[in-house]
């Protein structure tokens, strides 16, 4: 579980943050939505220790980050994987020594462990048979699974996805969410995914909460999101004419 | 000014935690050595050509302007030759070459890197990237200049003797007997100063270019111009430096 509490960031005059505090549960998706600009993005890469918020406090399973070292702090962090928006897979590597490379790094099993392990990962993406392939030779979809493959190679406890559909056409971004979700409820990974996509929402979303300038403007599960009538977060949901027409004609 | 200043402060932090200590000595020495293979190997056939060429034309023009002073004995061409590649055009030349070719490629590397968030999944893996991404590349740049360098001196004096023998300026013993006299190894010593310093100075500068880059493209572009111009700058001023203090 991590908890944030009243997270401040600003960057220069423009505060992006004015104080989110929320609670992220163990086994669920828990999904960031809200418009571009936010919060969602500062909010997260807050959490995993890109940015250093202003003020506030991070919570993993009762580990305060402000009271943590250096060396605690990067501990931490072999607990985090995620997934980037761009995939952020290595240019120069293969799709093999992409999910391996944490294993090479950080840890100190031998060759015949470490290929077990990557092709575990590979095989629970549905990418087995790509390890000699190039990022360069992937498509979009393929992509996101060697990511979530490399992000889940170390075991983390804490899964961390933004914006896991950009790019992606409706079918493939559905394979994608259920295998966030799969992944998260199999190995008990507390998940935070950030989103704009209502079919992430209404698909994965165990737990919702809509930034809206900074500040945390609603929070609850996907079943509660679709009983809002109006503001800020009913204005996100059905942003289309064509939307709230569908919603009209449908009985919720 | 203070922006001069704060550059200055952001690289002399960079190339500090980049001296930092390994997470994985065996992962560092793997990107050493892949960062040698890209610098050396992957620059031979430049320096081999442009130091070949120039020890020729060196040769060529010193013979025009000797054959005009009849007192002067054209073995000592391969003296000059010799002393020319090795204190002043091996290193500067090979230098200029490489802030070109590898500093704009460090500096482009490092930034898509930085651009595509490949960075910063290293930092959430908890690698040390200044250190990782940074470090092996000064390495390879420390070593590999030097030995290019040393090369180009060698190719340098044999491309003396070619462009001599092939417009009948000397014998080939003549050449060589230039090429051996009065040899100084502090000269030698000189040129492994200089190749150290370009190398470090290629390798530093165009990382920190690329590895400061903001926004996109367009801006990688940018990092990739300066960090030539600036090696090139920082390489001509060294070498006078040294040159002055040296010599």
């Amino acid at each position: 579980m991590i908890e944030i509490k009243n997270i401040k960031k600003r960057f220069g005059e423009q505060e992006v943050l004015k104080g989110i505090s929320a609670v992220f549960e163990d086994g669920k998706c828990n999904l960031v939505i809200g418009k571009s600009g936010s919060g969602k993005t500062v909010t997260i890469k807050c959490m995993v220790g890109l940015f250093e918020p202003d003020s506030g406090t991070i919570v993993y399973d009762g580990r305060d980050s402000t009271k943590m070292s250096f060396n605690e702090r990067k501990a931490i962090r072999r607990e985090i994987g995620m997934l980037f928006q761009g995939t952020a897979l290595f240019d120069s590597m293969t799709v093999e020594e992409n999910v391996r490379f944490p294993l090479d790094m950080f840890t100190n099993k031998n060759a015949e462990e470490k290929m077990d392990r990557v092709n575990f990962c590979l095989r629970r993406v549905n990418m087995e048979n790509t390890n000699k392939k190039y990022p360069g030779e992937l498509s979009g979809g393929m992509k996101k699974r060697v990511g979530i493959a490399r992000a889940i190679v170390m075991n983390p406890k804490y899964l961390f996805c933004d914006e896991p559909n950009s790019g992606l056409d409706p079918k493939t971004a559905l394979v994608i969410d259920h295998l966030i979700q799969e992944i998260t409820q199999e190995f008990n990974i507390t998940t935070i995914v950030n989103t704009h996509d209502m079919n992430s929402v209404m698909g994965i979303g165990d737990k919702v909460i809509f930034l809206h300038n900074g500040l945390k403007y609603w929070e609850g599960t996907n079943k509660e999101i679709l009983k809002i009538t109006e503001g800020e977060l009913f204005d996100f949901i059905f942003a289309s004419e064509f939307l709230k027409d569908l919603r009209a004609h449908a009985k919720y | 000014m203070i922006k001069i200043f704060e550059a200055i402060g952001k690289f002399l932090l960079l190339m500090w935690n980049a001296a930092s200590k390994p997470e994985k000595a065996s992962m560092y020495w793997k990107e050493t050595f892949r960062q040698c293979h890209d610098i050396g190997i992957g620059s031979l056939a430049i320096i081999a050509i442009v130091a070949t060429f120039v020890g020729a034309v060196s040769a060529v023009q010193f013979a025009y302007q000797l054959r005009t002073i009849s007192l002067v004995p054209m073995w000592w061409i391969g003296s000059i030759v010799r002393k020319g590649m090795i204190l002043e055009l091996a290193p500067t030349i090979s230098a200029l070459l490489l802030a070109g070719k590898v500093g704009s490629n460090i500096s482009s590397e490092l930034g898509t890197m930085r651009i595509s968030e490949q960075i910063d999944a290293y930092e959430i893996m908890g690698v040390n990237t200044p250190a990782y991404l940074i470090g092996p590349k000064l390495l390879a740049g420390i070593i590999m200049v030097p030995m290019l360098v040393i090369i180009a001196v060698f190719l340098g004096i044999l491309g003396g003797w070619w462009a001599g023998i092939m417009g009948n300026y000397y014998t080939t013993t003549e050449y060589f007997r230039g090429v051996t006299d009065n040899f100084i190894a502090r000269d030698v010593n000189i040129m492994l100063v200089k190749s150290v310093l370009f190398g470090f100075l290629i390798s530093s500068i165009s990382c920190f270019k690329g590895f400061m880059v903001e926004g996109g493209a367009i801006e990688i572009g940018k990092a990739s111009t300066q960090a030539v111009v600036f090696s090139s700058i920082a390489i001509v001023i060294v070498n006078f430096v040294v040159a002055f203090l040296m010599l």
